[in-house]
């Protein structure tokens, strides 16, 4: 990894394309978001709730199976009570029929099915969870921002609210753009990718803090250049081992976990791009100057630190 | 935590700004004095604890007890049991007897179900042949009361509730309310009226002449458009007849049930960390599904709760009496308080209760109520201080009688109400938006009473339809790729800690390992289920926890290169990633605490185990691999770093 770490990437000089690539994406994903909408999960939207006995206890995975194959989708069936009896729930908005219809694919199988009822679900998610959750991301995102501020300056926390911004509008987008089921678990993911992009910027942000204060110049692009190529192998060596996580997740955990690690793949994938281009590099536009982090009242131990 | 930063920060610059000292101190450099030691040990090994238990997962069993206390099943009978369940190839894992109960523990889930039909077809009608998971912590951990992480709804399943929201209810209370308010606004204008009467849908109230009631009706329909009013001759009466619109009356139900689902998601997510579910299911019906408990009864408590309050004035000595009716105490039957018919405001209406004590020290219970239910109690105070207010408990309960009905047995439902009074107090001046209930007997009883005022908003009574267990919603395919997927995952980073960063990585990777123990004892002691996302979810954790460990590192490889003696590397390396890690952390921290402070439902869940998360890595990549390296390399002379 030597030459990596003593090759000095110019950075900030491509920022330009960085902030075209970013806008780029970010319209797409608005734009997905508006016109193609999410395509949301049973947790989400509610569904049928469908129950039947069977004579004789079925095998679960051949009736999720079977349902899969008609093109049910988001089917979850459990055992309900007895063996022979199963619960099954689908995304399917109710009809009257649809209970029939079911019972008819089944028995088609060979069993001989009773429907007991069917009737439909509301969403797990209700008004007032999303409300909430919705008011509770905006809190935190300002507690952070403050946070950011007091112990950096306001213009970081300025670059880190917009990097977050960036991440979460572009993974959401995606799930619109590709018409990916987007249920609790993708909120979940979500939720980590905040956390993920967060941890990355505050760390780029620590050593650009340090290489201003330390460097004599006031060359700004080429101290961030410096900062970012200084903490490359940690961002490369930190979202190298999540990434392998989420490769693995997303290879053998089947669909359950798929779109947990999309969502987090793209977020993680984003969330590098955006703590360097567009947390880092925004701060070139908002005009980030060295009094800026210096004290007007100059600590003397600070002096010593930048000789060599 | 603030403070240690910066005296390690101004202590690193020093240790750079005169070089000598650095020589002369190299010796002392990176050792741990032995408390620090003791401590991390402490606190690993109590990690170790807590998070055994997971090791030993509850057994899927099937319990079996006769009817009659006392009395246990024949030995026999048991083993009859346990022949017929060898001959449909079912794993039996042992057969235990407690308490007058046998424990027939099973090896898979799958085989439960069909178990328990075998047994209830071989027992005698009176003997109850129940699901089980049976806890299987040795003796000497539950010694430590430390239990494991119970399983989610889509990986073991759960129990399963259908709870009906009583419609019919929703409207009379509704009418009520609006039948007090009516009467308040005739009072304040000084119109006359004699009767109210609620139906089902309408209300009706009595005016001694036409002239009244047209007053009257123009004087309500003003405010209250929900209704469709029409004038009636009853006699010598007039008659007002308001019936809700069909409009009203459904949003009247959606309100309720919607009421009721908020209600419930607040009850089952009290901790946060449990993972129900909760759904509307048909137009008033609410499914509860738990996970992991099977145990039925245990269960309904945790949801079964369906009380209600109401405030009302108590009734003044010459009050008539169609306006009045009479309660007693719940505590003490035999005393008993006349009180208005008007209801002040109900339970619905609380946002907030808290115990608390005055100024001389005596129990109170602080209410705050929303906009609404404080506009309406500040209007009924305001001019009535010195009277007494009471709050009166309701409580409705279903009493389930067994009828044979052609030939098949039916369960009846006979709904029915309790009502008690819980306080009368002095109203001792208007009251708003939040008030306080004095005159309590003692901090226990406030204690109940804000607990029930915070829990007891039910919109609508409900009622228990039916209650199952239910299987996990994923199949055992989905399950064990899932766990795969992540096991593999786990090893990815190991082995990519170990290539990068050699003898560091075996550092990093047992601290990786002790964070996982400590995230799992957490979590347990919490109470916390584990579903497959969350396991994912654990699992990225430790993939992201990793972070702290390379930040040290690659600084330590930093310094190196910069041409620092290895001691002080290794020395600077971890001070001066510090002030990045911690910054890094406290940011996500605080989102993570917000989110639960906020968050409802699985946001919470994930809130607790984001922040846990946090604070477990925190320690481990900080304090365990420092003391690590200190042991290995710590006052040594060390010719060349492994990293």
């Amino acid at each position: 990894m030597k030459p990596l770490t003593q090759r000095q990437i110019d950075f900030m000089g491509r920022r330009k394309l960085a902030f075209i690539v970013a806008a780029v994406l970010l319209i797409v994903s608005i734009g997905a978001i508006f016109f193609q909408q999410l395509n949301l999960g049973l947790d989400f939207t509610g569904g049928t709730l469908i129950e039947v006995r069977y004579a004789e206890a079925p095998s679960l995975d051949s009736v999720r199976q079977l349902l899969q194959d008609n093109d049910f989708e988001d089917v979850a069936v459990q055992t309900f009570g007895t063996s022979s009896e199963v619960l099954i729930r689908l995304r399917q908005a109710f009809d009257p029929d649809i209970g029939n219809q079911i019972v008819n694919l089944l028995e088609d199988d060979g069993a001989s099915v009773e429907l007991v009822r069917a009737e439909f679900v509301g969403a797990q998610v209700g008004d007032q969870l999303r409300d909430q959750s919705g008011m509770g991301l905006l809190v935190a995102l300002g507690v952070v921002m403050l946070y950011v501020a007091f112990r950096f300056q306001y213009k970081f926390a300025i670059g880190a609210l917009l990097a977050l911004m960036h991440d979460v509008i572009i993974v959401v987008g995606f799930f619109a753009v590709f018409q990916l089921d987007f249920d609790l678990t993708v909120l979940a993911a979500i939720l980590a990718v905040i956390g993920y992009s967060l941890n990355d910027t505050i760390v780029v942000y620590d050593r650009m803090r340090e290489e201003i204060r330390m460097s004599r110049i006031d060359d700004m692009p080429q101290i961030f250049n410096d900062a970012i190529n200084a903490t490359l192998s940690r961002t490369l060596a930190t979202s190298g081992t999540t990434l392998l996580v989420l490769v693995a997740l997303l290879l053998l955990g089947g669909d359950m976990i798929q779109n947990f690690a999309i969502a987090l793949l793209v977020g993680i994938v984003v969330g590098t791009f955006s703590s360097i281009y567009i947390s880092g590099a925004l701060l070139l536009p908002l005009k980030l100057s060295r009094e800026d982090l210096i004290p007007t009242k100059k600590d003397p131990d600070e002096e010593e630190e930048e000789l060599p | 935590m603030v403070s240690t930063m910066v005296n390690l920060a101004v202590h690193s610059r020093s240790v750079h700004g005169i070089p000598f000292v650095i020589e002369g101190r190299a010796c002392m450099l990176n050792r741990y004095p032995l408390w620090k030691y003791l401590l991390i040990l402490v606190v690993l090994v109590a990690g170790l604890i807590y998070a055994l238990p997971n090791l030993f997962p509850e057994d899927p069993a099937v319990q079996i007890s006769s009817a009659q206390t006392g009395e246990t099943l024949d030995e026999s009978e048991i083993e009859r049991i346990e022949d017929a369940l060898n001959d449909a190839d079912i794993d039996i894992k042992a057969i235990e007897q407690t308490n007058q109960q046998w424990l027939i523990r099973l090896t898979n889930s799958d085989d439960q179900l069909r178990a328990q039909e075998i047994a209830s077809d071989l027992v005698d009608d009176d003997a109850t042949v129940a699901l089980n998971l049976a806890e299987a912590t040795p003796g000497w951990l539950k010694a430590f009361s430390a239990s494991p992480m119970t399983l989610g709804l889509d990986l073991r399943g759960g129990v399963h509730f259908l709870l009906e929201v009583d419609m019919e209810a929703a409207l009379t209370q509704r009418l009520e309310v609006n039948g007090s308010a009516m009467r308040e606004l005739l009072r304040d204008e000084g119109i006359r009226y004699r009767n109210t009467e609620v139906e089902e849908r309408s209300l009706s109230i009595d005016f001694a002449g036409e002239e009244d009631r047209d007053e009257a009706r123009s004087l309500i329909s003003r405010e209250f458009p929900e209704f469709e009013y029409s004038s009636e001759e009853e006699g010598r009466a007039a008659r007002l007849v308001m019936t809700l619109t069909d409009e009203s009356v459904n949003e009247i139900q959606d309100y309720a049930i919607n009421q009721n689902l908020t209600t419930l998601r607040n009850r089952v997510n009290e901790l946060g960390v449990a993972e129900p579910m909760v759904q509307r299911q048909g137009p008033d019906r609410i499914v509860v599904e738990l996970p992991g408990v099977q145990d039925t009864v245990e269960a309904k408590r945790v949801v079964g709760a369906t009380a209600n309050l109401e405030f009302r004035l108590e009734a003044r000595s010459d009050a008539p009496d169609s306006e009045t009716e009479e309660f007693s105490f719940r505590n003490d039957e035999s005393r008993s308080a006349e009180l208005m018919r008007d209801v002040i405001v109900t339970g619905d209406s609380v946002s907030d209760a808290s115990r608390n004590f005055d100024e001389n020290g005596r129990p109170q219970v602080n209410i705050d109520l929303d906009g609404t239910g404080g506009t309406l109690m500040n209007r009924a105070t305001r001019s009535n201080i010195g009277r007494n207010m009471a709050v009166l408990f309701i409580e409705h309960k279903t009493e389930e009688r067994t009828v044979i009905e052609d030939g098949e047995e039916v369960t009846e439902r006979e709904p029915y109400v309790e009502r008690g009074l819980i306080s009368l107090a002095t109203i001792q001046s208007a009251l708003g938006n939040s008030f306080r209930i004095t005159g309590l007997d003692s901090p226990t009883e406030a204690e109940e009473l804000a607990l029930l005022l915070r829990s007891g908003s039910l919109a609508a009574p409900i009622y228990f339809v039916q209650e199952r267990t239910i299987g996990p919603s994923l199949g055992a395919d989905n399950i064990e790729r899932g766990l795969l997927s992540v096991q593999v995952g786990l090893l990815l980073v190991a082995l990519f800690m170990l290539i990068r960063y050699k003898v560091f990585g075996i550092f990093a990777n047992i601290a990786l390992a002790l964070n996982l123990a400590l995230l799992t004892a957490a979590m347990s002691l919490l109470g916390a289920t584990l579903t497959l996302p969350g396991i994912a979810g654990i699992v990225l954790t430790l993939g992201m926890a990793v972070d702290a460990n390379v930040l040290i590192f690659e600084r330590i490889r930093e310094e190196l290169r910069n041409g620092m003696s290895i001691q002080q590397a290794i020395y600077s390396g971890y001070e001066r990633a510090f002030t990045s890690i911690v910054d890094a952390n406290i940011t996500t921290l605080l989102v993570a605490i917000i989110l639960f402070s906020i968050g409802t439902g699985p946001v919470k869940g994930f809130a607790v185990t984001l922040s846990i998360g946090i604070l477990t890595s925190l320690f481990t990549a900080l304090l365990v691999t420092r003391a690590m390296v200190n042991l290995a390399y710590g006052g040594k002379p060390v010719k060349k770093l492994w990293i």
